[in-house]
């Protein structure tokens, strides 16, 4: 994240890479680059005076989407809002001239203005973004128009634009989470599968609690999700359509065999998932279609949590053929497995990051829980959390943040979702309708 | 399961745990044995469910991480063995189950793990495997939920579940 001469530059100039060339050179000073590896010393201020509402039908939205944008930005730990109470200028007109001196008296460095437009049942929403210090537009400005109960769509869209201009990275606020919504008492659990925007809004349910599901997973389009369920008895792999909410068995069942731990090949065509067969436990794939399964391990020990690499050249899995569960690496077509992990203690469920830059895991030592991230030769490993219990780690689409479960001890021990950037830094609990766990963050919406 | 089903078991855990403790033959894994109390016979009678559960056993516990069979279990699977070769007419499940502290899919392989070595014992004994079916809970079915050692030694566990119908 912001690294300390980088926060130096940004107090001078907030500006892309990319828009260098119209910067008026300054001694001392350079583009901003907001790296978030590091951790953020300072979150960057910034300024969004409510949009306007250019008619009477948008006035309800237009406060609506400045919130949600607002909200977005502040989530991420590298944003502080300066509440419009402290605002010198008001914002009157979408393409009034800004009064920068203004902005920079209350050291606003971005300022995000917009106005909203209702018609004819649709919502038409533009913004700009600005660099306060060195007066200048960030970027060109946008326009973006959508059926009124999309609002937040838009307002996350507008969001993920400020955050790309700003960072250089890829926006994470238009995208859902698939997760299990659990009720009841710790002995008597129920769990259904859940549905809902990244920051908690939109709920819906996928499936009742009849059944026993797990560790659901997006297909790289989102369109999908693979998980798995007791329904018929036996834990077996199940794929739903999340428009439809309609589900069917990956494979026809066929009785004593138990698959889990699913997720989708990066071109979304296979499923790569582990059976467990007279106690051996080995990862299979099979399209998406059915067809024959490839067995991919073959060790008489628990193979288990496989993961692509983007690209689809390799899959990180973890195994105990040692002893302990420990992280490998292999080829995706097969081949000798690498293994990775070289601390002390339990390394599971790895889950290679969709940059492919990292691979995060859990990691179990001394009776605690730590969800982690290594590079994927192992190497700089970094735990980012602890507690009692930690678990199962999903990538936001841009790499650079992670949803996990966080469970409490105790008999009134609860699972709940958090949430924690790359540097550890900004951990928070994601909002859900009660308790949660196994979330899947989606890639961004198309 | 249900609910309903699952709040009734735990209620009548705890009174089979008492009268567990005031007979003094039965062995803690035997608390679970309330299954009695649905109609599946009189812990009398030897060929009913609920004496295969309370006075034969009906679950063998394990260390950490471990599907090993100690003496212990051995000697309950021994008497499993012996009583289901006796009732053909019980179909089986073996259902393997881990303790809180592990991760979720790693807990499936275990219990599954753990249900196995239960069916291999059962068949090395002269249980026909055609009988025996296997299914993993991993640590989504705790029967205690204390966390502490106290509790997982219990979770850590296959139970032989049997019911009456057809074996094979």
């Amino acid at each position: 994240m912001l690294t300390r001469r980088s926060l130096i530059r940004t107090t001078a100039a907030l500006t892309l890479a990319s828009a260098l060339p119209l910067v008026p050179a300054r001694a001392q000073t350079g583009p901003l680059r907001l790296e978030i590896t590091e951790g953020v010393i300072e979150p960057l201020p910034f300024a969004i005076p409510s949009f306007i509402a250019r008619n009477g039908g948008a006035a309800d939205a237009a406060a609506d989407i400045t919130r949600v944008i607002a909200a977005d930005l502040r989530g991420t730990g590298l944003f502080r809002q300066i509440p419009e109470t402290a605002h010198i200028s008001s914002i009157t007109a979408f393409d009034a001239p800004i009064q920068y001196n203004d902005w920079q008296a209350i050291n606003a460095q971005a300022l995000i203005v917009g106005e909203v437009e209702e018609s004819g049942g649709r919502l038409i929403v533009r913004f700009r973004l600005f660099d306060v210090f060195s007066q200048q537009p960030l970027g060109e400005g946008l326009q973006f128009v959508g059926p009124r109960e999309g609002w937040r769509r838009m307002a996350h869209n507008v969001a993920d634009q400020v955050y790309e201009r700003i960072t250089g990275e890829g926006g994470y606020f238009d995208t859902r989470v698939v997760f299990v919504h659990e009720e009841g008492p710790k002995n008597a659990r129920l769990k259904r599968l859940a549905i809902m925007d990244y920051d908690g809004a939109n709920v819906q349910f996928l499936t009742d609690s009849r059944s026993l599901v797990l560790a659901p997973r997006f297909s790289p389009t989102g369109d999908r999700i693979i998980y798995t369920s007791y329904e018929s008895g036996q834990p077996q792999v199940y794929l739903m359509d999340v428009a439809t909410v309609t589900r069917r068995p990956l494979e026809a069942f066929t009785g004593g065999e138990m698959t889990f731990s699913p997720r989708f090949t990066p071109d979304g065509g296979s499923v790569v998932f582990s059976m467990a067969q007279g106690g051996n436990t080995d990862i299979f794939r099979v399209g998406v279609g059915g067809g024959a399964r490839t067995q991919l391990t073959t060790a008489p020990s628990i193979e288990t949590a496989p993961s692509f690499s983007p690209d689809g050249s390799q899959m990180v899995f973890e195994s105990d053929r040692t002893g302990g569960q420990q992280i490998y690496v292999m080829p995706a077509g097969g081949g000798e497995p690498q293994r990775i992990s070289r601390g002390t203690g339990r390394y599971g469920t790895p889950v290679w990051s969709p940059r492919g830059d990292y691979i995060a895991f859990t990691k179990q030592e001394a009776g605690r829980f730590h969800i982690g991230v290594m590079r994927t030769n192992g190497s700089e490993e970094r735990l980012l959390t602890a507690s009692f219990l930690d678990e199962g780690p999903t990538w936001a689409p841009n790499g650079r943040v992670l949803m996990f479960t966080r469970e409490t001890a105790g008999a009134d021990g609860a699972p709940a979702v958090y949430s924690v950037d790359i540097s550890g830094r900004n951990l928070q609990r994601v909002a859900t309708p009660g308790m949660a766990s196994d979330p899947s963050w989606s890639p961004r919406l198309p | 399961m249900t609910l309903r089903f699952r709040a009734s078991a735990l209620i009548l855990t705890a009174a089979l745990a008492l009268s567990a403790c005031a007979q003094g033959g039965l062995r803690d894994g035997d608390a679970v044995n309330l299954n009695a109390q649905g109609g599946l016979g009189a812990a009398s009678d030897p060929t009913s469910v609920a004496y295969f559960n309370q006075v034969v056993g009906d679950r063998v516990l394990f260390a950490v991480d471990q599907s090993t069979l100690d003496a212990q279990a051995q000697a309950t699977l021994d008497g499993q063995a012996q009583w289901l070769l006796s009732n053909s007419e019980y179909a089986i499940q073996i259902e393997g189950h881990a303790d809180e502290q592990g991760t979720r899919e790693y807990n499936i392989a275990l219990g599954a793990r753990r249900a196995s070595a239960v069916r291999d014992y059962l068949v090395s004994r002269g249980v026909p495997a055609g009988r025996l079916n296997t299914i993993s809970y991993g640590k989504e079915r705790p029967i205690e939920i204390c966390s502490e050692e106290s509790c997982y030694r219990q979770n850590r566990r296959a139970v032989t579940v049997v019911s009456f119908g057809p074996g094979a």
